[in-house]
């Protein structure tokens, strides 16, 4: 059993480039936050790693930061440019018992994460409810089609 | 002259008996054979996630309720369970027993649906009934407590709404009494019929390994022989005080992880809840059940996961809070809409008649997988 401060020394020190910050601050777990384009490297590693095996994608969330430029439409309602979208990863270890939560920002305008899909099989579906209704694009994705909406939703 | 031959599509669904609930299965045959099952989801999505966000925390409770609608109580469980971890609140005991009481009698009333349908799925529609009446004293019992019978907003956050009725502890004893007998007559009249048998075991067969890639938890994982229970290995309320066993699936008719496995671990498990419950109504202590339910619930700002063993798998929220009185965003990692992404690895090489046989075995509510 590792604490995510290992797990987090132990990535720094094998991809110094893409894990870029350990923050404790103000949740209520730690996360670590990862480059978006490398974040499918991370995770082979995570889950390849003999002292680390996370071999469960517990859950994989989209979130909207909306923390670009507000301004209102005619109706009303708020259109936001630029700022970030963001992804968190909720990975366990059934074999050692440990968790780690990963998160990753992407561009709001050119919005792409690597697909960790071919790792967990089960991020398949949640990615497709990411890109569904938060509109991040998954590369390498196999399969990248609305889930929850109807297939014609139009984007916007 | 050569016959041409062409893969057919069949449609399953989206209103179709067996499908529980509005449920597309695009079905690529060979033949009988089904070479792959694509599911289209969907069909219920009412935006629960979004709306979330227009809501207070505790306004969210009621829209937990709807969507595993077989198993409210749980789903209000984990959602208070994890507004208390952001806020961190701490419980009185009484409420907590009080919540696994109730948690398990929902896994039974559950279980019991389960089972039922997955019966009438099959052809054998007698255990049906049995279970609907069986399950109708558990939901007589949460009527009584309080007032609803499928959709409750009974555990709040910090605390319930009601305390337990004068007579619940009386009529939860003589349940558990008369419902041991009734799960020994379920198991002669279903699970060890031998055309039951022969429909659902060596079907749809899934190895521990994959079961955990795809994701998969509850008695669908434990039926791979994977011994993984939250309750257990990531206790969460007073859980780490009763004595039980977590079944695993053996390959007693067939081979480890197939319907038959996924069938009976459930009807194990109804036992185990028993017992749960024999042993929280001899310790619950008494209390006050809403001193610690907060006048304004306003956490601080943060991130928080918590999950919770629901009868079909692990119920986890994520919730993001922005420090107002709204959350900011709720993910729910639904255990149904995890569990169903590995139908068209189960399905494959199977006939048309497994499928049936293989989506009740995963047993499915659909509310929870759209949202």
């Amino acid at each position: 059993m590792k604490t995510a401060e290992e797990i987090f020394n132990l990535l720094k020190e094998k991809f110094s480039g893409s894990v870029t910050e350990f923050k404790t601050d103000k949740p209520v777990e730690p996360f670590i936050i990862i480059n978006p384009l490398e974040i499918d490297k991370v995770c082979r590693f995570l889950y390849e790693n003999s002292a680390l095996t996370f071999d469960s994608l517990v859950n994989l969330s989209g979130v909207d930061d909306a923390n670009g430029e507000k301004t209102k439409d005619q109706s009303g309602f708020d259109i936001i440019k630029g700022g970030t979208l963001s992804v968190w990863y909720h990975l366990e270890s059934i074999k050692f018992r440990h968790k780690l939560v990963l998160k990753t920002s992407t561009d709001r305008e050119k919005p792409e994460v690597a697909s960790v899909s071919e790792i967990w099989n089960c991020a398949n579906w949640h990615e497709r409810e990411a890109f569904d209704l938060y509109g991040i694009i998954f590369l390498n994705h196999p399969d990248l089609r609305r889930i929850l909406m109807p297939y014609d939703w139009e984007t916007g | 002259m050569a016959l041409k031959t062409e893969e057919m599509v069949l449609n399953m669904g989206p209103q179709h008996p067996s499908t529980h609930g509005v449920l597309r299965l695009e079905l690529q045959l060979d033949g009988e054979i089904i070479s792959d099952v694509i599911p289209h989801i969907g069909y219920l999505h009412r935006c629960f996630e979004k709306h979330c966000e227009a809501m207070t925390y505790p306004q969210v409770i009621p829209y937990t309720d709807r969507m595993d609608y077989l198993a409210s109580m749980y789903n209000e469980f984990g959602y208070a369970i994890a507004v208390e971890k952001l806020m961190n609140i701490q419980v009185p005991e009484r409420v907590e027993y009080i919540r696994v009481i109730m948690g398990e009698l929902q896994r039974i009333a559950s279980h019991l649906v389960a089972l039922g349908t997955y019966g009438a799925d099959l052809g054998a529609f007698t255990p049906f009934l049995f279970c609907f009446r069986d399950r109708e004293r558990i939901l007589h019992l949460f009527e009584i407590t309080c007032g609803a019978r499928l959709l409750y907003n009974y555990i709040w956050i910090g605390g319930l709404s009601h305390d337990l009725h004068p007579d619940f502890i009386r009529l939860t004893k003589e349940f558990i009494k008369e419902f041991r007998p009734n799960l020994k007559e379920l198991n002669e009249l279903l699970s060890y019929n031998k055309i039951f048998i022969d429909r659902t075991a060596h079907v749809g067969v899934l190895p521990a390994e994959a079961a955990i890639n795809y994701g998969i938890t509850g008695p669908n994982l434990r039926a791979s022989g994977v011994k993984w229970d939250l309750r257990r290995d990531d206790p969460y309320s007073v859980y780490h005080k009763f004595d039980f066993e977590i079944p695993v699936g053996s390959g007693e008719k067939g081979k480890t992880g197939d319907c038959w496995d996924r069938y009976f671990i459930r009807v194990l498990e109804m036992e185990q809840s028993l017992k749960i419950i024999e042993q929280a109504i001899d310790q619950i202590p008494d209390g006050d059940i809403s001193s610690a339910i907060p006048k304004r619930v306003k956490p601080p700002e943060g991130q928080v996961y918590a999950r919770v063993e629901n009868p079909r798998g692990e119920l986890g929220y994520f919730i993001i809070s922005d420090g107002s009185v709204n959350p900011y965003r709720i993910k729910v990692r639904a255990p149904s809409f995890v569990n169903l992404a590995v139908m068209g690895e189960l399905c494959k090489g199977h006939m048309i008649a497994d499928v049936v046989a293989i989506l009740g075995s995963i047993d499915i509510v659909l509310g929870e997988i759209d949202r």
